[in-house]
Parts: structure tokens; sequence; C-alpha cells
């Protein structure tokens, strides 16, 4: 299992389109993939789970990964963060 | 959320009325948009069966919205048509659906309430979140469970009612009426709405008593209270005493006998005395009312409301299935003829997801849609050309502001003409096209439209609305929405005059066609056509048959010299009082 934390960086939160992404993306891999914020987890492969969410810009997310294709997800997914969503931040 | 009590004595509250009739009967309060959902068991075979319906219900909500998606994106931007791609990916969310099929096989409970246990774990954290736009995706979260839920119940909430109730809602979406229509509705009784709106005709049609915009009123009364309604004056008398019932009951009596005897002039024209023929024919929304309409003696159909094929979903109806729609209603009435209004959706006309304009009713409507959507409007034009090979169809187009509209318009019909000829299917040649007077350039232009048309069709509701700035769904102006303002007399008198001048018939489809105290005038100013709702059919035919020609037209000339509508109607009431006492003429 790989844990990370992550910040969310583009001003606009964790809104549809990047929670889209988000979810297109880890769909492209087997591992599971678990985001919590507050002590509030979700699936993050679920639009609606994401969404609850509710990640302003600034907030702070742990992510979980396990399984087969674990670090290639997590790689994966860190970078998405990383580039804010390729949306102003 | 209101400090309103249940009222126990009897009490009289005004409302506005919306369709005639008196309905006594127990109330039954009505949700809008929120299904019940009921918990129950399911058998282990009926499993498999129950997750297939979600999977039909999951398409059918997909297929709606990806339409709404795209018809939102077009016309109202990327930023507005993101509610419902918020919505298609959630219907596209495996993690949720997954453990929805995984509930029902493990709890072996019904669908409907899996599917909204489950999105209802998601929908309390956003509804309860700070954050102001996750709160506002609840709403969509909302919308959608309520969407697959409804798609998942179609055929179960026609047979939700138990006895005859008289319906009370805070507002009836046009939909809703209609579903609980199917079952033995006394009547409706809503908070709000106007005697326009889509809920108001369509009682109308269905005939079946309504009045509209009495406040709270559902926070008054409980389910089981008996209630009186009266259609005709628009009051509600609430826990009524039981001489109050005796009397309504009378009143009611009264007027069903009145209706009776007017049956006999079923087979008569509608022409006065010293030979004046208009032609009196019926505005139809349903298959089911043609019945009722040729028993009422209608001269033909001077108004379908195509828009009607679209209610209980957004998909629009293809070519075929609206030809079999046409044909029905040409064939039922031949050889007497149909007039099929094109889509006239927009305004309050359309599902709400589509109103997101800040002032609908001078935005995307009527022929304004079908014009910027020349596919939807050729596959309609061609439906209705198919419909006319027997040669007895009209088609007309609404919320016409001007000649480029009405010469676009044409230029389909004719190429719609030319993708039926090169497919060798019938249609008449001729015919008749003819347009919608209710914007008030089209009646300063009237001349001009009926060098291009064959006929003029007012319709008045939008045209008051329009030419007195009032909006008669609003019911703190609706008292300004006046069908005898002298400005609506004069603007009537030049529509006509200029159609006639111009060899067009020119007919009125609005609701003030069917008013019988403006029959007389009407029949004064030289209108070819009353288009009426049916129940009202033989009322006006009576007036009609009742009065000369001649002094219909004095009449006119003298109502067209007054100024205020409180002195045309002192006077229409006082000759409608000396020539036909029995005709009944509001309050």
């Amino acid at each position: 299992m790989i844990e990370k934390d992550v910040t969310v960086r583009n001003r606009a939160g964790l809104h549809t389109r990047p929670a889209a992404s988000l979810v297109k993306l880890a769909a492209k891999f087997k591992s599971d993939f678990l985001i919590s914020k507050d002590g509030f987890e979700i699936n993050g492969k679920s639009i609606i789970g994401v969404m609850t969410l509710a990640a302003e810009q600034g907030s702070v997310l742990r992510l979980r990964f396990t399984g087969e294709d674990e670090v290639a997800a997590a790689a994966a997914i860190l970078e998405l963060f990383d580039r804010a969503f390729d949306e102003p931040t | 959320m209101t400090a309103t009590q249940h009222i126990t004595e009897e009490l009289v509250l005004k409302g506005i009325p919306a369709s005639p009739g008196i309905a006594i009967g127990p109330v039954l309060l009505f949700e809008k948009h929120k299904p019940v959902v009921n918990e129950k068991d399911i058998k282990a075979e009926d499993v498999d069966g129950e997750i297939e319906r979600l999977r039909q219900a999951i398409d059918r909500s997909t297929k709606e919205l990806s339409k709404i998606h795209g018809f939102a994106k077009q016309k109202l931007g990327e930023h507005q048509a993101k509610i419902f791609e918020a919505q298609l990916m959630i219907l596209e969310d495996f993690v949720l659906f997954e453990s929805i099929d995984k509930r029902i096989r493990a709890e072996k409970k019904n669908v409907e309430f899996i599917v909204h246990d489950e999105i209802e774990k998601y929908h309390r954290v956003m509804v309860l979140s700070t954050d102001e736009y996750t709160r506002d995706r609840a709403l969509d979260v909302e919308d959608l469970r309520n969407r697959i839920i409804r798609n998942l119940q179609e055929e179960k909430l026609i047979s939700r009612l138990e006895g005859s109730p008289v319906i009370v809602s805070q507002s009836l979406a046009a939909a809703d009426a209609l579903i609980l229509s199917r079952n033995a509705v006394l009547g409706y009784l809503t908070e709000i709405g106007g005697v326009t709106s889509h809920m108001a005709l369509l009682t109308r049609a269905l005939k079946i008593p309504a009045v509209v915009g009495v406040r709270n009123v559902s926070a008054m009364v409980r389910n089981g209270d008996i209630i009186i309604i009266d259609g005709y004056g628009g009051s509600v008398v609430l826990a009524p005493k039981e001489e109050t019932i005796r009397r309504f009951q009378e009143k009611r009596d009264r007027y069903l006998n009145f209706e009776e005897k007017l049956h006999g002039l079923r087979d008569l024209p509608a022409e006065t005395p010293d030979g004046r023929r208009v032609e009196l024919s019926a505005n139809v929304e349903l298959p089911e009312e043609l019945e009722f309409v040729k028993l009422q003696g209608a001269d033909g159909i001077g108004l379908y409301r195509s828009e009607v094929l679209l209610l209980g979903g957004e998909v629009f109806p293809g070519e075929d299935e609206q030809y079999e729609r046409y044909r029905f209603l040409a064939d039922t009435m031949y050889p007497k003829r149909v007039i099929i209004r094109t889509f006239d959706i927009g305004g309050d006309k359309m599902m709400a997801e589509m109103a997101r304009e800040k002032n609908p009713f001078l935005g995307w409507r009527g022929i304004r849609v079908m014009l910027d959507r020349p596919e939807l409007f050729l596959e309609q034009l061609r439906a209705i050309l198919r419909a006319s090979a027997r040669k007895n169809v009209g088609v007309m187009f609404p919320m016409i502001s001007s000649i480029k509209e009405v010469r676009r318009a044409k230029q389909l019909l004719e190429d719609a003409k030319a993708q039926l000829k090169a497919r060798t299917i019938a249609y008449d040649d001729n015919i008749r096209v003819g347009v919608m007077v209710e914007v008030p350039a089209a009646a300063v232009i009237a001349e001009d439209l009926a060098r291009e048309v064959s006929f003029l069709s007012i319709g008045t509701n939008d045209l008051i609305q329009y030419l007195l700035a009032v909006d008669r769904g609003n019911d703190i102006v609706s008292p300004l929405y006046q069908e005898f303002h002298p400005a609506v007399v004069r603007f009537l008198r030049r529509i006509i005059e200029r159609g006639k001048e111009n060899k067009v018939w020119v007919g009125m489809c609005g609701e003030m066609a069917g008013d019988p105290l403006a029959t007389i005038l009407l029949l004064g100013l030289g209108l070819d056509e009353f288009s009426v709702v049916p129940h009202v059919l033989p009322e006006i035919k009576k007036i009609i048959r009742s009065v000369k020609y001649r002094d219909a037209k004095k009449i006119a000339k003298q109502v067209l010299e007054m100024q205020t509508e409180d002195e045309i109607k002192k006077h229409l009431s006082s000759l409608m009082k000396e020539k036909l006492p029995d005709v009944l003429t509001g309050d």
C-alpha cells in the first residue's frame, strides 16, 4: 500500500471537471484508490464520492493506493495533483 | 416552515380560477418531484429482474440528460451545461452502481429503496457542506436521484392514488398533472402558478376543475379533509359546513344542467341569425379529447399543441413517432381540418431544466428554438406533411416576430417537402400555412404577414401579456392582465382588419376566444374562426347563433370607443344579461 498526502492547488478546488479527470485517470489502474479528508473516506474512482469531499484550494487529502499497479497509479495521480489539474492556481 | 395552522373551522379563500367546474372531496397533498420510495422485500429470483430494471432506468435517464445537455450547451453555453455534465458523470459512476447492485443482492430489497438510500448517503454529506459549490451539487444529486427513481416508477406513479381526491400542491408541473389525471382526480388546487401555465391549460383540456394561486394552502389542510374548489369563480372553502357543501352541490348541478341543454346545438352551424357563418373549432392537446371534441360539434381543430408530445420526457420523438400521432388526429377528424402548431417550447412550456434563462418569456422559445435547430424542425415538418396527405391538415408557426422568420420557416417547409419527394412519400403540396400573432410586433406587421401565409391565428394569452407587460403567472400583477383592456381590443381590430384586407382568414386560439363575455365583440370585429377549449364550445355556439352580425358590429364599434376595461366589461355583461340570461359569464 502506498499512502501520500497532497494539497489541492488549483484555485477552483476539486470541482466537477478536475474531479472527472481524477476519476477517469484512476479508472485506468487496477489498484484500489481511496481518498480521505478530515477523517472522511471515499472511493477515488467514484465521481459522486469525490464530489462529496468538497475539497477547496488548500485542502489536504490523504491518498491510498493498494494493488498490483499501485506504484504507477500513485505516480500518475500525484502528477495530476502536481499539475493542479492544468487549471489556474 | 410556516406558522399557518391546520384549518378546522370553515374558511373561504380566494384564488384564481384556472379550469371551470366545482369539485367537492377529500384533500390529497401532492409533493412535487419527491417520489415516494417504499422499502420492500423482494424474492431471491427477482433480484436479476430488479437489477435489469435499474439498468433500463439508467439508460433512459442518460438519454434524457444527454439531450438536455446538448441543448443547453449549444444555447446556454458550456458553463450552464455543466450542471447536466455532472449528473451524466454520476450515471457512469460504476463504483456507485456496483455497490447498489451488491446491496440489492445482499439485502433483497427493491431497487428504488436501495438507489434512494445509497445516493442519500452522499447527498446528506453534500447538503451539510460548508462549501457553497458542493451544496449546489447536492441539488444536482437530488435531481438525478429523482430522475432515476421516476424512470424506475414511471408506470407505478399512475396507480398510486386511491379514491377520488382533490390534489393540493405547492405547484404542479404539466407532466405531474397529466400523470395524476389518469386517476380519478376531482380537482386541482395549487399555491403558485397562473391561468396560462401549462398545468392550467392541461386541466382545462381534461375538464378537471382547478384553482391556482392560493398561498400557503397546503399548510392549512391535511390529507382527507373535505375541501371545495370552485373553478368558475376561484373560491376555495376549507372545512366547509354541511350547508355550504349543499349550496355548492346545487351550484354544480345547475351548471351541469345548463351544459346538458347546450348539447342540442351540436349539429347546428356556428352562424348568426342574419347568416354570418364563422368556424368554431377546438384547441386540443391529447388524443383522448378527440371523441369529446366531435361530440361537442367542433368544425375542426384550430390548434393542436404539438409540444405535448414532449411531456414527461426531454427526448424529442422522432419523425415516425410524430407522424403516427399527427396522422391519428387527421384521420379521426377527417374531413374536418386540423391545424398543427409546431413545437412551442420555452416560456413555461419546457422542462424546468431548460428554463435557465433570466427571462424565458422574452427568450429562446417557439419558432426561435426551432429555427436554431433546423434538423429537429425538419423532422417535425416532415411528420406533419406526411399526415397531410389527405389534405385536411394545416401547419402553424408560434412566436413569429418578423417576416424573416416566416420566410425561413416556409423555406424549411419546402426543404421538408423536397426530402419527402425524394423518398416518394405522399403529402399535401398545398398545405395551408399560418402564423400565430402573439408578439405585438407581429400584430403591427399583420398586413405583411398576411401576404406570406394563408391564415393568421391570434394567441391572446401571450399577446396580452406582451402588450400590457404583465406576467399572468405572477400573482402579484395578474389582476393587471386584462382581456378587455382598450389597447387589446383596438389591437385585435387592427390584426383582423389587416388580415381580411389581404384576403386571409383570421382566427383566434387564445383563451379569449373561449370567453363567453368576449364572443359578441370578437364576432363584431370580424373574426373568422374561434378555436376554443372543447368544453365551452356549445356555449360559444349558442351566443353566436343568438346575435345578429349587424348588431355585433355595432356593439364592437361602441366598445372600440371606450377607454377603460371596466366600462367595456360592464357594457358587455349587461348586454349578455339582457340577450342571453342563462349563459354564464364568470362571477
